[in-house]
């Protein structure tokens, strides 16, 4: 892997990169001035023949998701997923303060094959600087022609307005980002109808995240088969990584979807291995809601077919963390736990009550208090309210069950005697301030 | 002319309006822009966006009840947002956050009497690299240990209260 040459990441480290100029001189907007000479319906086609899939979580293929679009519509929209707040994930952020332009073209791109003349960057509120960066990306591209009426002297106009979200993790949910844009609550829809047919204002959307607007350049300008030629064939193209957690090189790193947990971690290239006298325990390597790994998974490989093989929901957003064997897994639990309680929406009854049952149980276990029974009630929970797709309105409830019930189940043993270890007196009292 | 205080805000929540629009979608950018100004977003500025928006009062308050970085109790001049999610978490997150309680003297979820700081939590900023991470308005301070904390609040500091006055004056003078 030493001699992968950085597609998406190649122009980090390059402050002049941010400049319309800079990325110009690097090669940008080639992508889009070549898309521009083929139809819309070619340029989904290519992306489809790439077999792109979506890098924001589900691994949706994006051509497939345009070719949803109804054939007669009038008006469509793009939105640009950059709610990027799944822990501990932060490649979104990385591209949008190193490579503004890029993810611009990626989205003009989107934008003519998909016909749509208003595209909406979503970005959450807590990126300040990454805000600044985009947004004088967009005025740049606006005084150049390079946005607006007329693209490159062709008959495709397009307006692109950054919305800034107000703090929430549903929101990086499509309909939930689409509700929010339109001024509401991030509450996720009932789908069907999905975007594509009845998004963004009742018309049709597609709504990409963007990473994968990022690889939209470079695979338009090189063709699909030099895509294709990157990775296994069902998860193709460049990917980012993040790893973060004991490793001596925390960080996103680019490569192709052939590596493992264990290079994630290992490689110099990418973690660069464990930090002095640390030792692997488990891993939660797409996301925390893909689930977590044992130290002994960690021969399974980042891309979009093996981790299910290891009980996990999928590749998630690949951004690994490791945690070390010093560390305490039911503090590990109760963090999982407490992240989807605080984020769970509200909607669906088993998600808001489960998400918050589960956190209480987890806190207790965590506080000295747990019973043996816990681990069976979380198991239970978990699997009642999600693993059972199309039971709740969205995925989160899916994304908050994987992580508690691969723990509880992987690491059983180890909750077991934790939980054997209390002193009776002191769960007594714990009991008493917790429940 | 003499203006009441409801007849201002009405006035600056109208200007928001020129500047966003009155959709629905406005709703939004419009209530950032008045919790930048005003720390949060009574119910008075509720009641007047409704009625430029023409929607229910109760519709504003369901957003501004949604989204955590939108708030109906005024926060303090500084937002300390400490993240809590796993990598920081594991990073010492917590000797952070005691530094901070111990140094400001209040706990999470707090604002100091002065109305200077609010301490909250926060979950993922995406600085998981380089964590512990806090927020404070729109800077992000990473690699954040208990021995910077004196420091960062003293950053702060040095923006309001009497240093600044005493720059200002000294500027005057």
């Amino acid at each position: 892997m030493r001699d992968y040459e950085p597609i998406l990441l190649r122009n980090v480290g390059v402050p002049e990169a941010r400049t319309l100029k800079g990325y110009e001189a690097r090669g940008g907007y080639r992508g889009i001035r070549k898309a521009l000479g083929s139809s819309p319906e070619q340029i989904v086609e290519e992306v489809k023949k790439a077999n792109l899939r979506g890098r924001g979580g589900a691994g949706f293929p994006a051509g497939l998701k345009w070719s949803f679009l109804p054939k007669d519509r009038t008006i469509t929209y793009l939105c640009v997923n950059a709610d990027e707040s799944e822990p501990p994930t932060f490649s979104n952020r990385l591209l949008m303060e190193n490579d503004p332009h890029q993810v611009l073209e990626g989205a003009m791109i989107a934008a003519y094959a998909t016909r749509a003349q208003v595209a909406y960057i979503y970005m959450r509120v807590e990126f300040h600087e990454q805000f600044h960066v985009l947004q004088r990306a967009v005025d740049e591209a606006y005084a150049a022609g390079y946005l607006g009426r007329r693209l490159f002297g062709h008959d495709f106009d397009l307006q692109v307005y950054i919305h800034r979200g107000a703090g929430a993790y549903v929101c990086g949910e499509e309909t939930g980002l689409i509700e929010s844009i339109e001024g509401k609550r991030g509450w996720p829809r009932i789908k069907p109808p999905f975007p594509a047919l009845e998004g963004l204002f009742r018309r049709p959307t597609v709504v990409n995240n963007v990473e994968t607007l990022a690889n939209l350049p470079h695979l338009i300008e090189r063709g699909a088969a030099w895509f294709t030629s990157i990775g296994p064939p069902h998860s193709t193209g460049p990917k980012l990584f993040c790893i973060s957690g004991p490793v001596r090189r925390p960080g996103c790193y680019e490569g192709p979807m052939t590596i493992t947990v264990r290079d994630l971690i290992e490689r110099p290239e990418f973690g660069g291995g464990m930090l002095p006298g640390k030792r692997v325990k488990m891993v939660l390597p797409g996301g925390v809601s893909v689930g977590v790994l044992t130290a002994n998974e960690l021969d399974m490989k980042m891309d979009f077919a093996d981790p299910a093989k290891y009980g996990l929901l999928g590749l998630g957003t690949a951004a690994a963390v490791v945690v070390d064997t010093d560390t305490d897994i039911r503090l590990v639990l109760r963090n999982l736990a407490r992240f989807y309680a605080l984020e769970s929406c509200g909607q669906c009854t088993q998600c808001r009550e489960g998400t918050s049952w589960m956190y209480k149980i987890a806190a207790r276990i965590a506080a000295g208090a747990g019973r043996r029974a816990d681990l069976d009630i979380l198991e239970q929970t978990a699997r009642n309210m999600g693993m059972m797709p199309g039971l709740s309105i969205c995925g989160l409830p899916d994304g908050a069950t994987y992580p508690i019930e691969t723990l509880v189940r992987k690491f059983r043993s180890e909750l077991e005697e934790l939980i054997g270890q209390q002193e009776p007196a002191r769960r007594d009292a714990v009991l008493q301030t917790v429940n | 002319m003499l203006h009441t205080e409801p007849e201002r805000l009405t006035q600056e929540i109208r200007s928001l309006g020129e500047r966003f629009g009155k959709d629905r979608a406005a709703l939004i950018p419009t209530l950032q822009e008045i919790q930048r100004r005003y720390r949060g977003i009574s119910p008075l500025a509720m009641q007047i966006v409704a009625d430029m928006l023409d929607i229910h009062p109760v519709e504003v308050d369901s957003v501004v009840s949604f989204y955590s970085f939108l708030d109906a109790k005024p926060k303090g001049r500084y937002v300390i947002r400490l993240c809590r999610t796993i990598s920081c978490d594991m990073q010492g997150k917590e000797r952070v956050a005691r530094q901070l309680e111990n140094d400001l003297g209040i706990t999470f979820g707090q604002t100091t009497a002065d109305g200077n700081f609010t301490l909250e939590w926060a979950n993922c900023l995406g600085m998981c690299d380089q964590g512990p991470a806090l927020l404070i308005n729109e800077k992000v301070y990473t690699r954040v240990t208990p021995e910077a904390v004196h420091g960062i609040l003293e950053e702060c500091r040095q923006a309001f209260g009497l240093h600044a006055l005493q720059a200002e004056q000294e500027h005057a003078a």
